[in-house]
Formats: structure tokens, C-alpha cells, sequence
């Protein structure tokens, strides 16, 4: 599914090295999730793997399905089924909700040569997966994020996920500014979306979430690089540590 | 003061002052004097300059290459092929004003509660406003008028009806058009006004129309322009409105055409009570030059205004917006707001934003504030990372910044007209 060598990127503006030969596999249908300490660079790989422009590429390679992800445009990699539920999602004021997700969807179809989403459909299609995640449709006539609390946010970026059915999700600290029982209800909406086909990325700082959406694999990221991978009894380790011993021995 | 009369005449000034010599235009005793005062204006004051303050980012003088022969009264056949189906809705109650002429052959039947009469028609009293320096599209209309529109609006009009007036282009060739629309609606009486300019791409005619506008006690109005005139033509729009005592009007303007633009907005704020709302939309590319400039004077006590607009330049277009706000001594409690927020979306364009007030009354609130800012970059990035191809994520952005101007338009088949003219500017971007 994703093939990451030897990663190096900084940021385009000042020339600082933020990810310094960073290495990640995952396999179609793994759920692997990436821990590590503040400023490390999750956030980065998220959006270098999504096409933000802010980063440059010195060296390394990025093999998704097959293509060269770092050669496709940020709305081919989603057309291409690569999907970042971000750390911070943004408010944009004056584009209302529905017209995003529809012409969203329908961009994406067209790119892939399928037939656009008729509004009917559409609009059914968003009732469905809003119910599941119980976010209220009133919600939705607003404009894209505007006014919504940080937990409604975090909840629409699982419904925009649901919506665009993507092959590897990289959700970005998705349990952040979660109550418990949002965590369950937006945990759901992520296993409901597990199958042999689909991967994802879990960034995240507490094993709560992983508790949840259990990962096939741990990895542990630390300036720049990933310094050990496990499985989830790597997590558990490090929620009763920390980081200080794993990165100790790394070095 | 002797500068004007020592500077030599452009080739646009001499034009004018031969044409109006060699021209019979209609009008009784009362019009040619008022006409004749006007070329004199025109032969002392010639075109303005920066250095009429006014115009200080419009050069007309330098921008307005040449004088044009007034374009011709097309017969009713021609009018109703120019006319097409140019009629934006259906339920509009059309009045068609092709190059210039009313064509009353074209109207359907009258609701009674409307006078309309045609101007040239010998009403004698249409020519009015100031000759001064900075007054140019007042001076070239008074001289130059052709027709237009004397219209009264009574207490039983439907507030439903809209009243379209539909100001078509069709020559092939570059001519002037200029007219002169005096509409009072009455005391009591609510209306609703849908003027649109239109005309053929290629062609560099002139236009220029002058309306006059009363609202009576308690009135209501709402007055909408829409101005998308051929790609090389120069409008020069005026209009001028005094608001009685609990007037309210609603202006929207929306331009998307010409090359040249002036759009001015006159409010005299003359009635306690009234409420004066204005909203517009600038879309300038190219390489045109869009300059609307507002004028409002709140002369009596107890009055509010708003006015918000909402631009976007792009490739190698200027646009101007010079918003002036008058509180006199005695007009205490005026609430005047004013917004003016710019997108600019390539390195060539420009806007200049310069807003002004005047205020001689102690107990107001006068609030302006004018932006100027480039499509945000994360937000982009947002909607390319759901899949949006960069030119449809920044179209989306830019009707997002547009629309929220229109969203007070409480008519939805209106706005989503004005919506596709702005669907249909950016389109023809690039
Ligand atoms: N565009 C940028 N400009 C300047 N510094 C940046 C930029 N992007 C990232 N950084 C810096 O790179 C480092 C890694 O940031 P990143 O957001 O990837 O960390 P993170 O691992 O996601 O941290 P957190 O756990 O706090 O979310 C930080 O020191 C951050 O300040
Ligand atoms: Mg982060």
C-alpha cells in the first residue's frame, strides 16, 4: 500500500531538516499507528504524504500502490484514495458544508472516470454516514467547520472520510478534543471502515484511541526518523515509560 | 483657476464639442438650454483629470479616447432581435432600452399602478445635477441624452413585481448611448428595480446612464444593477437618489463587464428614519479599470447606511472603490457603516481602496474598514486534499468571499442570476 525509504524533507522556507531518513511500510489492510513526542514530525509525514506545499523533498521516495506518491498533485493522491482527517481542521467561511462534500465527492469520481453522485443520492448517501457518526444535518448547512467545537470538527473530518471511501486514511490526532463517548462514536466510524483493501495511519499520543482502533503495528517516531516499530504491546510500553528510555536507546 | 481652458482639447473633448454642434437632440426650450449649459461646462471644465479629486484614480481624460456618434433608434424588429432573450426572468415586467432608445412597442401592457412615460417625449424637467468639474457623466448626459425612462411608482404597486429595466447594445459598430431615467416612487409604495446592462464583446461603445431616484415617506425600494456590459466598452453609470423620511432602499451592483467603469452612487439621506443599504460586487480582470465611487450624505437626524463591498482583481485589472460619507452638523445618531474587501489573485492587478468621512455631528457612529488579501493558502490546500482540482478550489473560494454579500438578497431566483454572472466571470478566466 505504502512504501516510504529513507525520507528526507525540510521545510522549503528556511532549509530546516525535519524528517531525517524516516522508513515506513504498511501493508493493505494494516492499521499502524505512529507515536512519538511533540515536534517530531507526525504532523509533516501527514502532510507530505497529503501534497502541502510548504515541504521540500531532498531526498527518499514514497511508493503508493505502485505510483510515485511525491509526483502526483494533492487532488490526485485523493482521487487516488489517499485521505488526512487533520490535526486541525479549518474553517472556511462562505463555502457551505454540503456544496464541499458534493463537489468533493463528485471531483474525485470525475477523476477516476466514474459517473457524478446525483444530488438525491447524494444527499441519502450523507444521511447515512452523518447518522452513524450522529452528527446533526444542521450542522451541515453551515459553512464548511465555521463555529464548530473542536470535537465537531474532528467528528466531520470522520464523515468527509466515510464520504470519499479512501484506500489509506492518515488520521492526525483524531482523538484530540474528544469526549469519551465522541472517541467510541468516531473509533466506530474508523472500524467500520477497516478492511483487507483499506489501511490507515494512526497518529496519536494516547493508547486510549488504540484501545479502540486496535493497530497492527506501533512505530515510534523521533526527530525525523523512526527509531522502533512493534506491535501494540509497543504502545502499552510506552504509555507506562514514556519516551526517554526508547529514544535513549536509539541513539 | 484659467489651467483647463490653457490645456490643449483631446481628441475625445474637440469630439464632443463638434458633435453636439452638428446634433438635433430632442428636448423642448428648457432641455437645449440645459444642454447648451452642459457643452459649456464640458468646453471649460474639458474631461476630468487625477487632479480632480474626485477622479484622482480614474483618468478619464487620458482613458476616454474619443467621442462617439450617438447610436441609432433600431425599429421594433430589430429591437426585439437585440432584446432576444435577453430577458433575464420571466416575471419581469421588461422595459427595453435598446442603444439607448425605449422601445414602448416592446412592453407589454402597464400595470396601472406605473406611469411611465419616454423622456424625449417633451417632459422638460429631466435635466437636472450639477455641471461641475468632477460631475463629467452628468454633463456628458445632459448633453448627450437620448431617451429614458420617467417612471411613477404608487402606494398599490405589488411589492412582487420587479420592474426590469434592460438597457441592450446591438450595434456592430462603436456608438454612444447616454439616457436619463427619473423614477419617484411614492409615498407609501414599495418597489423593486432590476436594471441590466448588455451589450456585444469587441466593440468599444460607450455607454452612459443617469437615473434619478426618489422614495417617498415610508417607501421601500430596492434597486439592483447589473452591469455586464461588452469586454471594450466604457460605461459610465450615475445614480442618484434622495431618501425621505423612513425611506429604505436596497442597492445592489454587481459588475463583470467593460473595459472602463465608472459606477457612482449618489445618497442624499434626506428623510428621518430612512435606511439606506448598499451592496456590491467588483469583478475586474482583464485589463479593464473598475472605479465605483459612493456618496452618501446624511443630512437629517436618525438615518443609517450600510455598504459592503466585496472585490476580486485579477491578471491585469485596476479596480477603485472611493466610498465618501457626509454627516452634517445636525444629522446626530447617524449609523453609517462601510466595508470594502479585496481579493487580489495575480501579481499585476491593483485595488485601491480610499474611504473618506466627513463628519460634523458629534453623537454618530461611523464605522469603515477596507481589506485587501490573496486566497488563503491552507484553505486551499483543504479543499485540494479532499480531491478538488486547484482552479475549482480557488473558483470556490472566491464565490465563497463573493456570495457572502449577496446572502441579504432575499430572493433567491436574483441571487442565483447574480451568482451565474459570477460563475460565468470566472469561467473565463485563463
Ligand atoms: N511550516 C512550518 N514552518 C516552521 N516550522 C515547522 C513547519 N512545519 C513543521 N515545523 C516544525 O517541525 C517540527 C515538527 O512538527 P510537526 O507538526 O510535524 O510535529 P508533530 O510530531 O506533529 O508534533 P505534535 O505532537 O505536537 O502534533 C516542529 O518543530 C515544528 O515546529
Ligand atoms: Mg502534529
Amino acid at each position: 500500500m505504502l512504501e516510504i525509504k529513507n525520507l528526507h524533507a525540510r521545510i522549503a522556507e528556511d532549509d530546516t531538516e525535519i524528517l531525517r531518513g524516516l522508513d515506513l511500510a504498511v501493508k493493505p489492510g494494516e492499521v499502524a499507528a505512529i507515536m512519538g513526542p511533540n515536534g517530531s514530525g507526525k504532523s509533516t509525514l501527514a502532510y507530505i504524504l497529503a501534497g502541502k506545499q510548504d515541504y521540500e523533498i531532498t531526498k527518499g521516495s514514497i511508493i503508493y500502490n505502485g505510483q510515485n506518491l511525491l509526483e502526483m498533485d494533492t487532488h490526485e493522491r485523493a482521487a487516488a484514495g489517499l485521505f488526512l482527517a487533520f490535526q486541525y481542521p479549518l474553517e472556511i467561511p462562505g463555502v457551505p458544508t454540503m456544496t464541499f462534500l458534493r463537489t468533493a465527492i463528485n471531483s474525485q469520481r470525475k477523476q477516476r472516470g466514474e459517473d457524478e453522485l446525483m444530488t438525491p443520492d447524494f444527499l441519502r448517501f450523507v444521511k447515512e454516514k452523518a447518522a452513524a457518526l450522529k452528527i446533526d444535518m444542521a450542522m451541515l448547512k453551515r459553512p464548511l467547520n465555521v463555529g464548530f467545537s473542536g470535537g465537531e470538527k474532528k467528528r466531520a473530518e470522520i464523515l468527509q472520510m466515510a464520504l470519499l471511501e479512501p484506500k489509506l486514511c492518515v488520521l492526525d490526532e483524531t482523538d484530540s478534543g474528544l469526549d469519551i463517548d465522541a472517541l467510541k462514536v468516531v473509533s466506530e466510524g474508523v472500524n467500520a471502515l477497516r478492511s483487507p483493501d483499506r489501511s490507515v495511519i494512526v497518529i496519536t499520543h494516547y493508547q486510549r484511541l488504540l484501545d479502540y482502533i486496535v493497530p497492527d503495528s506501533v512505530h515510534v517516531l523521533s526527530k525525523g526518523r523512526i527509531i522502533k516499530s512493534g506491535d501494540k504491546s509497543l504502545a502499552l510500553e510506552l504509555e507506562n515509560k514514556g519516551y526517554t528510555d526508547i529514544i535513549e536507546d536509539a541513539a | 483657476m484659467n489651467i483647463q481652458t490653457t490645456r490643449p482639447r483631446t481628441e475625445a473633448e474637440t469630439g464632443f464639442l463638434a458633435l453636439f454642434d452638428r446634433l438635433d437632440l430632442p428636448g423642448d426650450n428648457k432641455v437645449k438650454t440645459a444642454r447648451s449649459e452642459a457643452i459649456a461646462a464640458l468646453a471649460i471644465h474639458g474631461l476630468p483629470t487625477r487632479r480632480v479629486e474626485a477622479w484622482h484614480y480614474t483618468d478619464l481624460r487620458t482613458m476616454m479616447h474619443k467621442a462617439l456618434e450617438p447610436a441609432s433608434r433600431p425599429d421594433k424588429a430589430q429591437a426585439e432581435i437585440a432584446i432576444g432573450n435577453r430577458n433575464w426572468l420571466d416575471d419581469f415586467f421588461m422595459l427595453p432600452i435598446v442603444n439607448g432608445h425605449y422601445i414602448p412597442e416592446l412592453v407589454d401592457e402597464i400595470p396601472e399602478e406605473l406611469i411611465i412615460s419616454a423622456l424625449c417625449d417633451g417632459e422638460s424637467a429631466f435635466i437636472d445635477g450639477s455641471l461641475d468639474a468632477d460631475n463629467a457623466i452628468n454633463i456628458l448626459n445632459t448633453a448627450f441624452a437620448t431617451d429614458g425612462l420617467s417612471m411613477i411608482v404608487d402606494e398599490d404597486c405589488s411589492p412582487d413585481l420587479t420592474i426590469g429595466i434592460a438597457h441592450v447594445y446591438s450595434e456592430d459598430q462603436p456608438a454612444m448611448t447616454a439616457t436619463r431615467n427619473n423614477i419617484v416612487v411614492c409615498d407609501g409604495a414599495s418597489a423593486r428595480f432590476s436594471e441590466r446592462f448588455v451589450g456585444p464583446d469587441n466593440i468599444e461603445y460607450h455607454s452612459n446612464a443617469v437615473t434619478n431616484l426618489w422614495l417617498g415617506l415610508n417607501s421601500k425600494a430596492r434597486w439592483v444593477i447589473c452591469q455586464e456590459e461588452g469586454d471594450q466598452a466604457t460605461h459610465l453609470g450615475q445614480l442618484n437618489v434622495t431618501l425621505g423620511e423612513g425611506a429604505e432602499l436596497d442597492i445592489y451592483v454587481i459588475n463583470t463587464g467593460s473595459k472602463l467603469v465608472r459606477c457612482e452612487i449618489n445618497v442624499i439621506v434626506a428623510g428621518e428614519g430612512s435606511h439606506l443599504n448598499i451592496r456590491g460586487v467588483n469583478l475586474v480582470g482583464d485589463k479593464s479599470h473598475v472605479d465605483v465611487t459612493t456618496v452618501l450624505k446624511h443630512n437629517v437626524a436618525n438615518t443609517t447606511s450600510s455598504q459592503i463591498f466585496r472585490n476580486v482583481s485579477t491578471e491585469q485589472g485596476t479596480g477603485v472603490f472611493q466610498g465618501q460619507i457626509q454627516v452634517a452638523q445636525i444629522a446626530q445618531k447617524t449609523d453609517a457603516a462601510m466595508a470594502c474587501n479585496t481579493l487580489l489573485l495575480s501579481d499585476e492587478c491593483s485595488f485601491s481602496a480610499k474611504p473618506e468621512l466627513e463628519i460634523f455631528a458629534d453623537d454618530v457612529l461611523c464605522a469603515h474598514g477596507a481589506t485587501i488579501a490573496d486566497l488563503d493558502e491552507n484553505h486551499l490546500f483543504y479543499l485540494m486534499a479532499r480531491g478538488i482540482p486547484e482552479r475549482d478550489a480557488r473558483n470556490l473560494l472566491v464565490k465563497a468571499f463573493l456570495e457572502e454579500v449577496l446572502e441579504d438578497l432575499d430572493d433567491e431566483a436574483l441571487s442565483d442570476i447574480l451568482i451565474h454572472r459570477i460563475d460565468r466571470w470566472l469561467d473565463a478566466r485563463q
